[in-house]
């Protein structure tokens, strides 16, 4: 349940950000049923609020998604499906599906197999009708900056990157990428400072 | 096709290849400490990038404006252990108050 009212939450958030940022209801109702991974979909709309091109959008957005295919990899030998179902399951392979099936590995392969497809599946429905409502409620709005959706788009960015700022390393990290973003704004075309950081990460990962 | 359409069906197309490659690619290709490891950072590189840009850039130019208030509101109710929905409410509303009164 508890589940169920965040990811309704970040819906809301998405919906609202791709409108306020330009898309289209339509487009960010395609993102949510296509695309499906909350931090990949953010990018996407955040580096064309940017003034980014669609290329630079791409590849943010899919550097972000490469987490996804690590996802698969883990699921894979436990869910064991082959044509359709597989296509399905690979779509549905996301931070909360993983992480609930891992969750129930303790209590058996079918354990793991129901938390995976349940929670997978539950997360999509709840994903698309929230991101349809939030960007039917930005289009209603007119001026975002009047009900503050310019700042609900940093702030959400801010919230998912926040649990993963574990330790001193991982803060300092982020806070080096904030302001190397940060000063290449003025210098390089809009979309390459978000995207360079993670070259930084790529090179800082590989010394470590 | 516009720059909208290309990014949204581009990201799409994208995303669902990497999902699908993880159940299909032996196991060993991805599973290297390394790229676990540099899995882990990407995201965090980028979303800060993605925070500051939002926060403080209009296309390629710096400013200053009611977005400042709003992201550090949103950095307290962050540090007050507050759920996704009050931290982005919270920046929403003081920086809309901002922005309609000041």
């Amino acid at each position: 349940m508890s589940v169920s009212i965040t990811v309704g939450a970040y819906g809301v958030a998405f919906g609202a950000a791709a409108v306020a940022n330009g898309f289209t209801v339509v487009q960010a109702c395609l993102l949510s049923l296509l695309t499906f991974s909350g931090a990949s979909q953010f990018a996407v709309v955040g580096v064309i609020g940017a003034g980014g091109s669609a290329i630079s959008a791409i590849a943010t957005a899919s550097l972000l998604g490469v987490r996804n295919a690590l996802y698969g990899v883990i699921m894979a030998p436990h869910l064991k499906v082959r044509g359709l179902k597989r296509v399905v399951a690979a779509q549905i392979t996301i931070d909360e599906s993983t992480g609930v099936a891992l969750g129930q590995e303790p209590r058996g392969i079918v354990a793991m197999r129901k938390g995976f497809w349940y929670t997978g599946i539950g997360v999509f429905v709840f994903w698309n009708l929230f991101t349809l409502a939030g960007a039917l409620g930005a289009q209603a709005m007119g001026d975002i900056r009047a009900f503050g959706l310019d700042s609900a788009v940093p702030a959400a960015f801010l919230g998912l990157v926040w649990p993963r700022l574990t330790g001193n390393f991982e803060r300092a990290l982020a806070v080096g990428c904030a302001l190397f973003a940060i000063a290449m704004t003025p210098i390089l075309p809009a979309g390459l400072p978000i995207i360079a950081t993670a070259f930084i990460a790529i090179a800082v990962g590989l010394k470590r | 096709m516009t720059t909208l359409w290309i990014a949204t069906l581009g990201t799409s197309l994208i995303a669902f290849l990497l999902k699908y490659s993880g159940h299909s690619v032996p196991e060993r290709w991805l599973s290297h400490p390394k790229v676990q490891r540099i899995n882990a950072l990407i995201p965090i590189a980028l979303l800060s990038a993605l925070v500051a840009v939002q926060s403080f850039s209009e296309k390629s130019q710096l400013v200053i404006d009611q977005r400042v208030v709003g992201i550090s509101v949103a950095t307290v109710a962050l540090f007050l252990k507050a759920p996704f929905p009050i931290v982005v409410l919270s920046a929403a509303i003081s920086s809309a108050a901002v922005y309609n009164w000041l």
